[in-house]
């Protein structure tokens, strides 16, 4: 049920009555439907699953999750291991 | 890619693991519910770097697993017939019947076609339109967006040669039904990232207080799938019970409302079995009335069907997490991915195939 | 086998017409019509005195004495052309690659068609074309074939199944069974090429890579590592099955374990991104124009120089190594974990979960 991958929107266009894209999966470009997405915007991220955007990739939370898990986590790394706890 | 390398960082998940093995001080035992965790875990070898202290479970995650058979062997019956074009996600197709697989039909010279998306197949629909075509729609809530928009899709260009064969599943009464049952001994969750991409995690609390079950929205990269667990084991530590967001790049409280919106106008709960489990109420969906013109059960004539499973497989007890892959007597002898004897060895994250693929043996490394 | 040089064509005549657009049964029947498909349409692209005899065999001479290696191989790809390649090409360079993987020198290969009722005659021109092109580069002479015609819907457009010959110069022992703990596994470049372009190409599932499939002939590779290095135990090419078969039959033929390194394989983001959202394991994705090596310890610099230095293997690298063990393939995680690679289970086809 899991198989979802972030995607870029590279262009967006109607056909058949749905929002539709180009979504390019970092090397990979495959049309994706996104109805579910409609505010999505030209270069931003969605989370595909079986061609559908279901959601977007706030960059935002990802940026402050990878931020606070480096802040804590990596610091036993920078301050060596004799120092560490 | 941006967003997934960052994720299978070795250095922050090896941290994340030291804090983990650091803060736990007794046994734990967590269970997640998502074929695409269970295969995740297995594939990165992360099951085998958690504290001893901590029992990882796998629940009933993988709807390829939990399609009962009397479905499968209703797909392939109706896959059989010569006017059908039967398409299906490719999870299926080595799915064992009572008898054969999908993939067998199609050797028969029946037409079976995959398809990686359930638009693909309303296409099949308007090329052939002399033609029944059928589509195979199965899945959590992750993947009921989608295969309702194919029907919505099929009505409004109106066509009449598309049906739905439904096996919808939802993940809140699965698991009313495993924390409710008396030998449960699951004391934390992680619950299922991309099904919360749809419907939110408003659904949890409520589970989460009734059981005193904590619970942390998880992804699906090491580092995502690491930070759930530890975040389930600091609450189990601290005696809390809540529900956490450790996937809130891509989940929010609500979930995307325009899904659940178009969610409640195709389909309506229904009793729903579920393969070596039995039937939990309310925990599918099927198409409503407004869409009953574009149900195949009731389009093709599949009455009459007799299903019998394999009286060695244990599938159930592993999709309830009561045992592992490699307490079942027949994995990797009787039952190996080549001649499975169950759903669970078949499909690429069912808990036995992902052991039997990466692991093989109790005493692997 | 001349020429015909009739040209009466017409409802009175008992000549068929002279069929220049497409495959029909006629082409297969072996009579006029065939004969005039070979002389004008293989002779001329596989120009070679044993083909052109036009014998029921044909003859060459064998200059050393020792050893030959025999090759077959039966080639079916839809579509038949794509990018970086066609089943021509696939054709040739696969069979050359099957020799020079023992350590032979390829000389002489055949090649039988299977031709569908109605194929263009311009895609067969263009795979004879491409045969002869990849034929060149290798070194190696067609020198025996056939053509047969199947009725419309029979075969995918064309078969073409070859077999080769190659001479095997004294003291070479290379064998899947030569693997020894110690030994360094070595990969020429980047996996899944091949795979994943030709999926692309299929258009089935609808995506689109910048890729080109990877097919090469690589006995000059092979010739430059045997060259530079005693010590090589093990030469394979990763085709069907992808890397991770190929490394199974090695571990189960020596007896031996192969412990590979997921951060040191390499990949192209095309490649890596087609299988992320299909849910395929670049693993199991075939390659056309890879090999892998396994040598000893102190031959592994100039093997891999070797490697890097010939056409097709200027990303080459090492992967991983042999250790004593059970037969198996195990691997580090990109996190750090372990797991088990094991062969391929069936066809790979795309998940949701």
């Amino acid at each position: 049920m899991c198989l979802g991958i972030p995607g870029k929107v590279l262009e967006t266009y109607q056909q058949d009555g749905l929002l539709m894209g180009k979504v390019d999966f970092g090397g990979a470009v495959r049309e994706s439907c996104l109805a579910y997405t409609p505010d999505i915007e030209v270069g931003e991220y969605v989370i595909v699953h079986v061609g559908f955007a279901i959601s977007t990739l706030s960059e935002k939370e990802a940026q402050e999750t990878l931020e606070a898990l480096r802040s804590v986590y990596l610091l036993e790394e920078e301050l060596g291991p004799e120092e560490a706890g | 890619m941006k967003y997934i390398s960052d994720y299978r960082d070795a250095d922050l998940t090896q941290g994340l693991l030291q804090e983990l093995r650091d803060c736990i001080t007794q046994p734990w035992v967590v269970m997640e519910i998502c074929g695409g965790q269970t295969h995740a875990f297995v594939r990165y070898g992360i099951d085998q770097l958690l504290p001893k202290h901590l029992t990882l479970v796998h629940g009933p995650g993988c709807p390829v697993c939990v399609t009962s058979l009397e479905l499968i062997d209703k797909a392939i019956a109706i896959a059989a017939r010569e006017d059908v074009i039967f398409t299906s996600y490719g999870d299926m197709l080595r799915v064992p019947g009572t008898e054969r697989d999908l993939f067998s039909v199609r050797a028969d010279g029946g037409d079976v076609r995959v398809v990686y998306s359930p638009l693909d197949a309303v296409r099949i629909a308007q090329k052939h339109p002399d033609r029944e075509v059928v589509f195979f729609a199965i899945g959590f809530e992750t993947t009921a967006p989608a295969n309702a928009m194919s029907v919505v899709q099929a009505k409004a260009l109106g066509l009449e040669n598309f049906s739905l064969l439904v096996s919808q599943v939802r993940v809140p009464p699965a698991m009313h039904a495993i924390l409710g049952s008396e030998e449960s001994r699951v004391q934390g969750f992680l619950t299922a990232g991309h099904v919360c991409s749809v419907m939110g995690y408003w659904e949890y609390p409520p589970i989460a207080e009734r059981y005193g079950v904590p619970m942390s929205v998880t992804g699906f990269e090491p580092l995502d799938l690491v930070q759930g667990l530890l975040d389930v084991v600091q609450m189990l530590e601290a005696g809390d019970v809540a529900v956490h967001n450790s996937y809130s790049r891509a989940v929010t409280f609500e979930g995307n409302q325009l899904a659940q919106k178009l969610l409640a106008n195709t389909y309506e709960t229904c009793d729903r079995a579920w393969r070596g489990i039995g039937v939990i109420a309310d925990s599918g969906w099927r198409l409503n009335p407004a869409f009953e013109f574009f149900d195949a059960e009731k389009r093709f004539d599949v009455g009459d069907i007799q299903s019998k499973e394999s009286e060695v497989c244990i599938a159930g007890e592993i999709l309830q997490g009561l045992k592992i892959p490699t307490q079942c007597p027949a994995f990797g002898s009787l039952c190996t991915p080549e001649h499975p004897l169950g759903a669970t060895m078949v499909s690429s994250e069912g808990a036995c195939a992902a052991y039997y693929r990466y692991r093989r043996s109790p005493s692997s490394e | 086998m001349s020429a015909d040089s009739i040209k009466m064509e017409g409802s009175v005549c008992p000549v068929p017409l002279q069929h220049e657009q497409k495959i029909v049964v006629g082409h297969g029947s072996g009579g006029r019509m065939t004969a005039r498909l070979i002389a004008q349409r293989f002779l001329p692209a596989f120009d070679n005195e044993a083909l052109a005899k036009g014998d029921d065999a044909g003859v060459v001479e064998l200059a050393e004495a020792g050893r030959i290696a025999v090759s077959t191989d039966a080639h079916i790809v839809v579509p038949l052309f794509f990018p970086g390649g066609d089943i021509g090409s696939l054709a040739v360079c696969g069979t050359v690659n099957d020799l020079a993987m023992v350590g032979a020198q390829p000389r002489w290969l055949t090649a039988s068609f299977i031709l569908e009722e109605g194929l263009a005659m311009t895609s067969l021109e263009a795979v004879i074309a491409s045969m002869q092109a990849a034929a060149r580069e290798a070194g190696v002479t067609i020198i025996a074939g056939d053509t047969k015609v199947a009725e419309h819907g029979k075969v995918d457009g064309m078969f073409i199944s070859t077999a080769g010959v190659g001479w095997v110069p004294p003291g070479r022992c290379i064998s899947g069974a030569g693997a020894q703990p110690g030994d360094v596994v070595l990969l020429s470049g980047t996996l899944g090429d091949h795979g994943i372009a030709v999926l692309a190409a299929r258009g089935d599932l609808e995506f689109e890579v910048e890729l080109e499939s990877d097919i090469a002939p690589l006995n000059s590779m092979v010739e430059a590592i045997l060259a530079a290095a005693s010590g090589v135990h093990v030469l394979r090419d990763p085709t069907r099955g992808g890397l991770a078969t190929t490394l199974n039959e090695i571990a189960f033929q020596s007896g031996v374990t192969i412990r590979l390194k997921e951060n040191e394989l390499p990949l192209r983001p095309a490649v890596s991104a087609a299988c992320e959202m299909l849910g395929f394991d670049p693993l199991y994705v075939a390659n056309e124009g890879k090999l892998t090596a396994i040598v000893a310890p102190e031959d592994a610099e100039q093997a891999l120089a070797a490697m890097q230095h010939s056409p097709y293997g200027s990303d080459a690298c090492v992967i991983g190594q042999v250790e004593e063990g059970p037969a198996q393939v195990v691997m580090e995680t990109v996190i750090g974990g372990t797991r088990i690679v094991d062969v391929l289970a069936g066809e790979m086809l795309p998940r949701i979960c």
